[in-house]
C-alpha cells in the first residue's frame, strides 16, 4: 500500500450489545449460529433428554409417569409448556443434524464457492424448520 | 534448531492439533446420525402407535444395547468438542476457561453414565 492510500478504518473486537443487533447475516452466517446455538441448548437440556429415555424405557409405570409429563405438567409447569420445550429440542435436533449434514457434504465435494454456501443454507433452514413445524403438529396432536 | 525435542526442549507450537478433534467430530457425527436413521426406521415402520412395549423393545436386544452404548460414547466426544470450542471463542480468562472446561466435562460424564445404567439398569 502506497503512503497516498487512505486509512482505511479499522473493525476489532465485536460488541455484542452495539454492533450484533445490526449486523446483516447472510443465510450461511444464520445457519452456523444456529448449528452452535443448537448444540449448546442440546447440551443444556441433556439430563432432561435422559430422563425422558430413563422414564420410557424402564417400565409400563414409568412410561406412564413419561406421557403423564405432557398432559398434567411438573409441578407448577403445565403439560403444553414441556411440549414446547420438547419442540426446541426437536428444532434443536433437526437443524443441528442437517446442518451437520451440510458441513459433511461440502468437506466430501469440496464445495466451497459462495453460491453453494448460499444454496445449501438455503435449504438446510427450510428444511429443518418445515420437519419441525410437521413434528410440532404431530406433537401437539394436530393429526 | 535444537536436534533435542523432549521434555523441557519440546518446541509445542506448529500445526496440526486441530486435526484430531476435526475428524473425532466427523467420525461420530456419521456414527450417530446411522443411529438416528436405525432408530427412526424402527419407528416409523412399526404398526399402530407406539407404545410401551414396542418403544422399549427397541432397545431389548443385546446388539441395540452395545450399539446404543457406542453412540454415547460417541456423543461424549462429539458433544465435548463442540462445547470445548465455545468457551475457546468466548472465555478469554485461562483460569474461568478452566473450571467451564472442569464442568462440562462433569456434566457430560454424568450424563453418559446415568445414560448406560438406563441401558442396562445397572
Amino acid at each position: 500500500m502506497t503512503e497516498l492510500a487512505r486509512k482505511r478504518p479499522e473493525f476489532r473486537n465485536i460488541n455484542a450489545l452495539t454492533d450484533l443487533p445490526s449486523y446483516n447475516l447472510p443465510a450461511a452466517g444464520w445457519v452456523s449460529i444456529l448449528h452452535r446455538i443448537s448444540g449448546a441448548l442440546m447440551f443444556v437440556l441433556m439430563p432432561f433428554i435422559i430422563w425422558m429415555f430413563d422414564n420410557s424405557i424402564t417400565s409400563e409405570f414409568s412410561y406412564a409417569k413419561f406421557t403423564a409429563l405432557f398432559s398434567v405438567g411438573f409441578g407448577v409447569v403445565p403439560g403444553w409448556m414441556m411440549k414446547l420445550v420438547v419442540l426446541a429440542l426437536l428444532w434443536a435436533y433437526l437443524h443441528h443434524f442437517i446442518a451437520g449434514v451440510r458441513h459433511l457434504y461440502m468437506d466430501a465435494h469440496h464445495a466451497v464457492s459462495k453460491e453453494f454456501g448460499k444454496s445449501s443454507a438455503l435449504v438446510t433452514l427450510m428444511l429443518s424448520i418445515g420437519l419441525t413445524v410437521v413434528l410440532g403438529a404431530k406433537l401437539f396432536g394436530l393429526y | 534448531m535444537s536436534s533435542v525435542n523432549y521434555g523441557s526442549k519440546r518446541i509445542v507450537t506448529g500445526a496440526g492439533y486441530g486435526f484430531r478433534d476435526w475428524l473425532a467430530q466427523r467420525v461420530t457425527a456419521v456414527l450417530m446420525a446411522l443411529f438416528t436413521v436405525i432408530v427412526l426406521a424402527q419407528v416409523i415402520f412399526s404398526s399402530g402407535p407406539i407404545g410401551y412395549d414396542q418403544w422399549a423393545g427397541i432397545f431389548a436386544a443385546q446388539w441395540m444395547k452395545v450399539l446404543t452404548f457406542c453412540v454415547i460414547l460417541a456423543m461424549l466426544m462429539h458433544v465435548w468438542v463442540g462445547i470445548r470450542d465455545i468457551w475457546m471463542d468466548y472465555i478469554k480468562p485461562v483460569g474461568v476457561r478452566l473450571g467451564l472446561h472442569i464442568a462440562s466435562i462433569v456434566w457430560l460424564v454424568g450424563c453418559a453414565g446415568w445414560a448406560i445404567q438406563v441401558l442396562w439398569r445397572l
